[in-house]
């Protein structure tokens, strides 16, 4: 495992993408005071749906809203209970054990400043940190980095020249090294699903051609006695072992680094496939094995991050939520409001951290979102503030620009 | 044709050339004239490298590397025997036991060679190849010689060939691009590359000085596949007799052997003591034993034939038109192929000035290599290291001059279809590296223009993500076929 020194300026291919993008310094002032934290920021692209992530189930109007789709206490699939009022999606028993421990936090109902519903631009202001959105050429992340005073430089074992494309959250001055991972995130289903459609309405030769082929694999697979994880999962649209092995492989080998006392201290790593149009499967379908992929990757840092889990802040965020209603495709669309997860040794968790809005017709945002009542800004400068020492003055003015008003969430680090 | 010009440019470089480059859509006011242009520069499809070597120089230097490593191969094994006579002494002196262990592990030590000279040579080879395509304005000319090449292919995988594939490509394929066919035919057919590829190198008349020695003979290959593949095409009234005595006509075309002349070694040669004596007879024609100018003579006859026209026609058409060729334009084409004695530069302004040509659906499919072209000239993608592409094209049935046979790769859309699904996993893994930093509704725009379906649009927007659009977009009708 090596690391590479990043050049964003070149567009460069070698068919491998990057999957942790880490600082290449130590931050100095939290050095001083004998802490030595950790940071990963995982992004996860398509908007997920925060509502049942994290379900209200204390709600009145909760069981209304979703009907036969609302996560419940109850039933097959019982959510976990994590106070009175929440329940977090059976998926997630890591987590669920994590936030038992104080080691997790869920913030519910927050969001971006952006309001409006593009996956490009609202993926824009994530991770750019602005307000609005447009090709921005550096992240919040990096510019957080750059604002830092750095003590020494950490040691990548072993350097080439071109290092891939790093997600926008971690582009900028700062520099910043890249590691790729020797298996490549399998082709999502949902990418081949989206193209089947596009086939199916344009070209039926090109159908025919990726639908014999699927339907191949599957029956391969149905046959095999083993299942390789390179494989596809059998159930259309479901993910399946590659996706959970390439979950937590990417980010346990991120967590290996990060422990090294020579290692980064601060990282990013992005999921693609939340965006569930269509059979969400909350309970015991796609979007519950995606969680649960994502509840297993949070479980390999844990693990892998060793004696530095007490040092850590693993920060899960996504573009926006999605509506509060079920569509008419037993799915979801583009929405607003949605949590963000919070796990690691150096919170002060057990708990939601929630303004929460309702979900009664009247509550709803433009009346088919949740309303956001927390700034995920004011989130991520708490944790840059309190757990790395930002600067809040360069955290107002460089990282989150015009977020003066919006100040650093107090109290998420024990 | 009285359509939008920009839909006409969209689909004139994306059937006659590769993908545009970024800017390229809204720079070009009449598609044709831009293709003619291109045709027209004399710098168009040649690779100014100082640093590739000669067809010669290639196989020198592989044939030293090949000694060196005999060489080297012969003093380990040397080092080898010595060392197991050591440990066995040891063994024998049971006082001393503990000596003999690490004295053996260590000859089983080595260091790894690394990739031997010729596969350097080829990496460097197809390096200068990629380059030239992703670096060209349009990309007509490239696509010639890519076409050229496949009709005259050879393998690397033949033995004495790897180093030579890049050489044979420039000085037979690409120098004569925009030439005459005859001389392609005769650079070609005279190529080391070639001579060794399809055996001629060592076929050996049987009545020549060397074949009533040493009792060997002929080897029918090369007449044969130049007959079928290269030139008249199969069934066209030739028989196994043409084959044999055209055969016996470049017995003696063969290379000078690396071990007898440092200076000369791996090029052509003609070889009068290989060479069949005395007059033969193909198709209906006969030529005296002048040495090497009878089988020069045989092969500009061969140029010259109305079926070597048609053949040639017939597959220029269905490589950049249509699976199924208008046999109008076919037949269009063989005509001006007959009336310019075989000028290529004339016959492919003739194809780009046909109706037919522009008229034809979107219906082909793209080989895998130009799949790839396309997609990293229309995002925009540099390289440093060429060895990503040559794999994706193994994954995707398309390795470079690596032929299955010499009738090269096909040119049928069927032929491909069944790796759609591997073309998806390397769309995604371009997309992976590059979908964060580019706007892929920008590349489809500046790619297509016009012809970009509403279906197409509707599903970029719509993507979860940029890396998950560029894909997407990649893996369109639109991207797929021309």
């Amino acid at each position: 495992m090596t690391f590479s020194p990043h050049q964003s300026t070149r567009r460069e291919l070698l068919l491998a993408s990057g999957v942790l993008f880490a600082w290449a310094y130590l931050p100095r002032i939290a050095l001083a005071e004998g802490r030595d934290p950790r940071l990963l920021v995982v992004v996860l692209r398509g908007a997920l749906d925060g509502l049942a992530t994290v379900a209200p189930v204390g709600d009145p109007d909760w069981l209304r809203l979703r009907g036969d789709d609302a996560l419940t206490l109850e039933g097959a699939n019982p959510a976990l209970r994590l106070d009175g009022f929440f329940a977090l999606n059976p998926a997630m028993t890591n987590l669920h054990r994590l936030y038992q421990s104080g080691q997790a936090t869920i913030v519910h109902a927050a969001a971006t400043p952006y309001r409006e519903r593009s996956h490009f631009d609202g993926q824009d202001v994530l991770e750019s940190g602005l307000a609005r959105p447009g090709l921005a050429e550096s992240g919040w992340l990096n510019r957080a980095l750059g604002s830092m005073p750095a003590a020494g430089r950490v040691n990548p074992s072993q350097a080439f020249a071109v290092g891939p494309i790093a997600p926008l959250v971690a582009r900028g001055p700062a520099p910043v090294l890249s590691w790729t991972p020797p298996r490549l995130q399998p082709a999502s289903n949902d990418t081949m699903s989206r193209l089947l459609d596009l086939y199916r309405h344009t070209d039926s030769g090109l159908a025919h051609a990726l639908e014999e082929r699927r339907a191949l694999t599957a029956i391969e697979q149905a046959g095999a006695m083993d299942v390789s994880p390179t494989r596809r999962p059998a159930t259309p649209g479901v993910p399946g072992a590659a996706v959970r092995a390439y979950f937590s492989d990417a980010t346990s080998a991120a967590a290996k680094f990060m422990a090294q006392p020579d290692g980064p201290r601060v990282g990013a790593i992005a999921f693609d496939g939340w965006d569930t149009h269509a059979n969400e499967g909350a309970a015991n379908g796609r979007l519950a094995a995606l969680l649960g992929a994502l509840d297993g990757a949070i479980g390999a840092v844990e693990s892998s991050m060793g004696e530095a889990w007490r040092e850590s802040v693993v920060a899960v965020v996504t573009e926006f939520g999605r509506t509060a209603r079920i569509n008419g495709t037993e799915g979801t669309d583009h929405g607003t409001a949605t949590v963000a997860l919070l796990a690691g040794g150096a919170l002060k968790g057990g708990r939601v951290v929630a303004d929460w809005p309702g979900v009664s017709e009247t509550n709803l945002y433009e009346g088919r979102d949740l309303r956001p009542t927390i700034d995920l800004r004011a989130v991520m400068k708490g944790i840059l503030k309190d757990h790395l020492r930002a600067d809040e003055r360069a955290l107002a003015k460089d990282v989150f620009p015009g977020s003066q008003t919006v100040k650093p969430f107090a109290g998420l680090i024990a | 044709m009285a359509r939008d010009p920009r839909a006409q440019t969209a689909l004139a470089l994306h059937r006659f050339a590769f993908a545009p480059k970024p800017g390229a859509l809204a720079s070009i006011d009449d598609a044709r004239a831009a293709l003619i242009a291109e045709l027209e520069n004399p710098a168009a499809g040649q690779i100014k490298n100082d640093g590739l070597l000669s067809s010669g120089e290639a196989a020198r230097a592989a044939f030293d590397f090949r000694q060196e490593r005999k060489a080297a191969r012969l003093s380990a094994r040397a080092g080898d025997e010595t060392s197991k006579q050591q440990a066995k002494e040891a063994q024998t002196s049971a006082s001393q036991p503990e000596m003999a262990q690490p004295q053996a592990q260590q000859t089983t030590l080595r260091p790894n060679p690394g990739p031997g000279v010729p596969q350097q040579i080829y990496l460097e080879e197809a390096k200068a190849r990629l380059d030239s395509a992703l670096d060209a304005d349009i990309g007509f000319v490239e696509r010639l010689v890519w076409f050229w090449s496949n009709h005259f292919c050879v393998s690397a995988d033949k033995g004495g060939v790897r180093p030579l594939c890049g050489a044979y490509e420039r000085e037979a394929i690409r120098r004569h691009v925009r030439g005459k066919f005859a001389d392609m035919l005769i650079s070609v057919e005279s190529h080391p590359a070639m001579l060794l590829y399809l055996d001629n190198a060592r076929s050996i008349g049987p009545n020549s000085f060397a074949g009533r020695r040493r009792n060997k003979g002929l080897n029918e290959n090369l007449a044969r596949e130049i007959l079928e593949l290269h030139t008249l095409g199969v069934r066209t009234g030739y028989s196994q007799d043409d084959v044999t005595n055209f055969a016996k006509v470049i017995t003696g075309w063969s290379i000078v052997p690396p071990q007898q002349n440092p200076e000369r070694g791996g090029e052509f040669v003609f070889n009068p003591r290989l060479h069949e004596p005395g007059p033969q007879r193909v198709i209906g024609r006969d030529y005296e034993d002048r040495d090497y100018e009878q089988g020069r003579a045989v092969l500009l006859t061969l140029a010259k034939s109305p079926a070597t026209a048609k053949h040639i026609a017939g597959k220029l058409v269905r490589h950049f038109v249509a699976d199924d060729p208008p046999p109008a334009l076919v037949d269009r084409l063989a005509k001006r192929f007959v009336d310019t004695d075989g000028d290529l530069m004339e016959v492919a302004k003739m194809l780009v000035s046909a109706s037919e040509a522009w008229d034809a659906p979107r219906s082909k499919l793209r080989r895998p290599s130009e799949w790839l072209v396309g997609a990293l000239r229309a995002s925009g993608v540099k390289l440093s290291d060429v060895r990503p592409v040559l794999q994706a094209q193994n994954l995707l049935g398309e390795p470079l001059w690596r032929v299955p046979a010499p009738n090269g790769f096909s040119d049928d859309s069927a032929a491909w279809m069944d790796g759609l699904a591997e073309r998806l996993d390397i769309a995604n893994q371009i997309a992976r590296r590059v979908g964060d930093a580019i706007d892929p509704e920008v590349v489809a725009e500046g790619s297509f223009g016009p012809l970009l379906s509403p279906d197409t649009k509707q599903t970029l927007a719509r993507a979860e993500s940029r890396p998950q659009a560029l894909a997407l977009l990649l893996m369109t009708p639109e991207f797929q076929r021309r």
